[in-house]
């Protein structure tokens, strides 16, 4: 028997991975993937290996457009209660963020999850709650488990969901970055499975591992995908194989079929990326926040919105950047005054950086 | 042996992010726990997560009993653990491990 927290092992990885002499780039798509590593130092460790890894566009409440929060401030203003994860609350729109709204005296909740949203419509009948349902394949489902069950009509979401191999296949049809293996998110995969990713490894030939969230699960990733390298292959491997099934969460898939279908949409430091979202099929119309409040949301509908002044966060979404290489990193932008998503959302590189920083 | 394996991720991932005050904070985490009760409609259970807290989660998107060991996501169990044939990946460690005794 042996732990996954085992230095020996992880040190073997290490030296393993060294005596092949790669100049590989490797990124992965998940916060907490990213977090493991800055924590136990595993990205600095790998760098002396010759394997630089880093954080593509794998967190939800970074990819949140600009636009989006505005629609959830709007609504704010227009009296709803609104409702959503604590991280999303902080992130600053064009104008101002739902905290300092709160701050103001307007109705903004952080909840656990959606049913918490629900639990608010439930006793509060008299006003509208609006829940910003925002996540990856793998909140998707919880959003449309609760749709499926009749929530009350005075619940409705501003659907934000998006989907992960969509904007992989974005990044490589850009092309900005050389991507020589992909880490693909534990929990995203256990809904989805190891099929979804295919088409990148066949299409683009780039080798695919999908990881664990454990020191050794990311060294073995690592691994991995450099033996897959040096072999010359290019498939869908998985690490995580102790919880993501190959077929993912079959009952979950079905959940989300049922009530979502896919529709284009614009990520942060992305253009419209093709088929990356889950929009309201027309049988759960009512729960869409954008059609029941149209009136509400008209004077901006057709807005465009700025990024932050000197927010390099889409960049950093695109792997092109580091945090520690953005001018305001640390300086004009910190935790308890983030300019842009990343330093917010406890899964945003920047944020993930400075928490660390001081251990480095 | 695999439950062994899993109960011992579990503690030690649930004190971490507690500590880190995640709970109401992250979207994309996911954190084991045990199903101790199960309610009558089978829409929700009460999960443990080891260190005494414990929370009503919603058990629609798995099959699950009590005893069961799940992956729980805003307040929804997502996966079942400790049933899954994950030889490939602890045969991989255990081929890095008996090399490493060789050398």
């Amino acid at each position: 028997m042996f732990s996954l927290k085992d230095k020996k092992l992880a040190e073997k990885i290490i030296s393993n991975i060294k005596s092949l002499d790669m100049k590989l780039k490797i990124m992965h798509v998940c916060g907490t993937h990213q977090d493991t590593l800055v924590k136990f130092g595993l990205d600095s460790l790998l760098e002396q290996c010759g394997i630089k890894i880093g954080q593509g566009p794998g967190c939800p409440v970074c990819v949140t457009t600009t636009k989006e929060i505005e629609e959830m401030l709007l609504l704010t203003r227009k009296s709803k209660i609104v409702a959503t994860f604590g991280d999303m609350v902080n992130v600053p729109g064009e104008t101002q963020s739902l905290q300092s709204m709160k701050a103001e005296g307007y109705n903004v909740r952080t909840v656990y999850g959606i049913e918490d949203a629900v639990n608010l419509a439930e006793t509060h009948r008299d006003k509208d709650i609006v829940f910003m349902a925002v996540g990856f394949e793998t909140t998707a489902p919880t959003t449309a488990s609760v749709l499926l069950n009749d929530p009350p009509s005075n619940f409705s979401i501003l659907c934000c969901h998006r989907t992960i191999p969509p904007a992989l296949k974005s990044i490589l049809n850009m092309g900005e970055i050389k991507i020589d293996g992909l880490i693909e998110p534990g929990h995203v995969s256990t809904i989805i499975g190891t099929e979804p990713y295919e088409f990148i490894s066949k299409n683009y030939r780039v080798p695919q591992v999908i990881a664990g969230f454990e020191p050794l699960d990311l060294l073995m990733s690592v691994w991995m995908l450099v033996q897959q390298i040096e072999n010359g292959k290019a498939f869908v491997q998985n690490e995580y194989d102790r919880v993501v099934n190959t077929e993912g969460n079959v009952k979950a898939q079905k959940v989300i079929d049922e009530v979502f279908k896919p529709g284009d949409k614009k990520w942060r430091g992305f253009p419209v990326i093709p088929k990356s979202s889950l929009e309201l099929r027309s049988n759960f119309e009512k729960y869409d926040a954008r059609r029941k409040y149209e009136s509400d949301l008209e004077e901006i509908s057709k807005k465009q919105f700025k990024e932050p002044e000197g927010c390099r966060c889409g960049e950093l979404l695109r792997g092109l950047l580091l945090p520690q290489e953005c001018p305001l990193f640390g300086t004009r932008c910190k935790p308890e005054s983030p300019v842009g998503p990343c330093m917010v959302s406890v899964e945003g590189s920047c944020s993930i950086e400075y928490r660390y920083a001081k251990k480095r | 042996m695999y439950l062994f394996l899993y109960s011992f991720i579990c503690l030690d991932q649930e004190k971490i992010y507690n500590a880190l005050g995640y709970n109401r904070k992250i979207v994309c985490l996911a954190i084991p726990g045990k199903i101790v009760e199960i309610d009558k409609n089978k829409e929700h259970g009460i999960v443990d997560y080891g260190d005494g807290t414990k929370r009503k989660v919603n058990t629609s998107l798995v099959e699950v009993k009590v005893g069961d060991y799940v992956l729980v996501h805003a307040g929804f169990a997502i996966e079942l653990l400790g049933e899954k044939d994950a030889q490939e990946t602890l045969d991989l460690f255990r081929e890095m491990l008996s090399a490493g005794e060789e050398n």
